[in-house]
């Protein structure tokens, strides 16, 4: 069991941030996140792309501001879970236990939910048959390579992911790879060096094409591709990989008792809390009057966050507003040498 | 002010006034029609707005730009009318613009 002040669910901006608010104040806090690395959509859908609105930051890409908020955080030494869902939370007396889908517990006083839209999870085929497949023969990720040695594997997807197994895989297995359209999108290395493997017989390519069926009794053999002109084409394979990026789904939060209006959950202004005493919510995932989906919104929404959790943290302590500047307790909590 | 219909997958019809100047995606979200998510909020960075537009109006929408059609390689269930909903600007020129909405947002 985890002993914490707060849990914050999401790892974007304003998770971080949040995390520095809680910091300053003298509170503790562990961030769980489902993708496996820190800084939710401006590290998974925007890393490269310059942000221009973040104050007293003229321009830096998601990237960056990821990597500044991870520098600013350093000296509070919060505890990252990553590749782990929340699922469960229940209150008990005045704590919140919080369990996560990989079977990790916490306990917290409060739990900051700044989650975006969701938790970033594989897009998969659209196609309903074939779910009893998936996580079988049909996969959105690769955990152990080595099955797939002297297999047959067909990759559906134009991005990087699809281009770097295809090129990896190759090696070891008979690769197909399908894509919806002659463009594939990835870096131009990867590209070159699948064109190249398609010359020399290692790789086939189909475009304009997309799964429409699939054919075997208790395992798939065979997977028929349809043209945009509607003729079909049948693939022998042993397994099907789509590659087709992450789409981001609310998930468990619809489970647990907010308030929600469509995808996102109305707080108050003051500290941001939701309807459940002790759960708050900011970022992208709050609403109410005014509501601008702007980083720098969830910063403010943050610092007011974290000082909400403070007597549910320490209920017979008074808050007191401190500056940075001048602070002797803040500095320390900082780490600065005076 | 243009009037733009919305065929849900149900078959449900509605036909809006958009404002020039929004996009085919703010049209639909601020007149709650269902089935056109806009995750990401009209930043090209999610598939979630994606519609199918009617075969006569595909050469007189603005044409894509670079990155919109890696996304639609996201989206659920791409055809060769697919276009991001986001990336369509309401103006005069659109009047009796007709977008079919997917069965579902990825």
């Amino acid at each position: 069991m985890n002993k914490t002040d707060v849990l914050i669910i999401g790892a974007g901006p304003t998770g971080l941030f949040c995390a520095h608010q809680l910091g300053l104040i003298g509170l503790n806090c562990e961030i769980v996140d489902n993708l496996d690395k820190v800084g939710g959509q401006c590290i998974e859908l925007y890393p490269d792309k310059p942000i221009y609105d973040i104050p007293a930051v003229p321009e830096c890409t998601g990237e960056e501001l990821t990597n500044n908020l991870i520098k600013q955080i350093k000296p509070f030494n919060i505890k990252f879970h990553l590749n782990e869902r929340v699922e469960e939370l229940k209150k008990i007396e005045k704590k919140w236990l919080i369990k996560t889908n990989k079977g990790t517990e916490f306990e917290a006083s409060s739990i900051i939910i700044a989650a975006g839209v969701g938790s970033f999870e594989p897009r998969k085929f659209s196609i309903k048959e074939i779910e009893k497949y998936e996580g079988k023969q049909i996969l959105y990720s690769i955990k152990d390579k080595k099955i797939f040695k002297d297999k047959i594997v067909t990759i559906f997807g134009g991005g990087d992911s699809a281009l770097d197994w295809a090129i990896e895989l190759s090696n070891t297995s008979k690769v197909v790879l399908v894509h919806r359209r002659e463009d594939f999108r990835g870096m131009q290395a990867s590209i070159d060096k699948v064109n190249q493997l398609k010359e020399e017989d290692k790789i086939e390519i189909y475009t304009k094409c997309q799964l429409d069926s699939v054919k075997g009794e208790d395992k798939i053999e065979s997977i028929n591709v349809k043209y945009d002109d509607e003729n079909i084409k049948e693939i022998k394979t042993d397994y099907i990989l789509g590659f087709f990026g992450l789409i981001m789904k609310l998930g468990p939060i619809t489970e647990w008792g907010l308030n929600l209006d469509k995808k996102t959950i109305p707080v108050n202004t003051e500290n941001f809390e939701t309807n459940k005493e002790g759960i708050f919510a900011i970022g992208d995932i709050c609403l109410y009057p005014g509501k601008l989906k702007l980083i720098l919104s969830g910063f403010h929404e943050g610092a007011l966050a974290a000082r909400g959790c403070f007597k549910y943290a320490k209920p017979d302590e008074k808050y007191r507003f401190e500056f940075t500047t001048s602070s002797k307790t803040v500095k320390n909590r900082l780490g600065v040498k005076e | 002010m243009p009037k733009i219909t919305y065929i849900e997958n149900s078959g449900k019809s509605h036909t809006i006034e958009v404002a020039n100047g929004l996009s085919v995606m703010e049209g639909a979200v601020q007149n709650d029609i269902s089935g056109i998510d806009a995750d990401c909020g009209g930043g090209m960075a999610c598939a979630t707005c994606h519609v199918y537009v009617k075969e006569e109006w595909l050469d007189k929408l603005p044409k894509k730009e670079d990155g919109e059609e890696d996304m639609l390689d996201m989206a659920y269930e791409p055809k060769q009318n697919s276009r991001l909903s986001c990336q369509i600007l309401v103006s005069d020129e659109l009047e009796g613009l007709t977008v079919s909405i997917p069965l579902k947002q990825g």
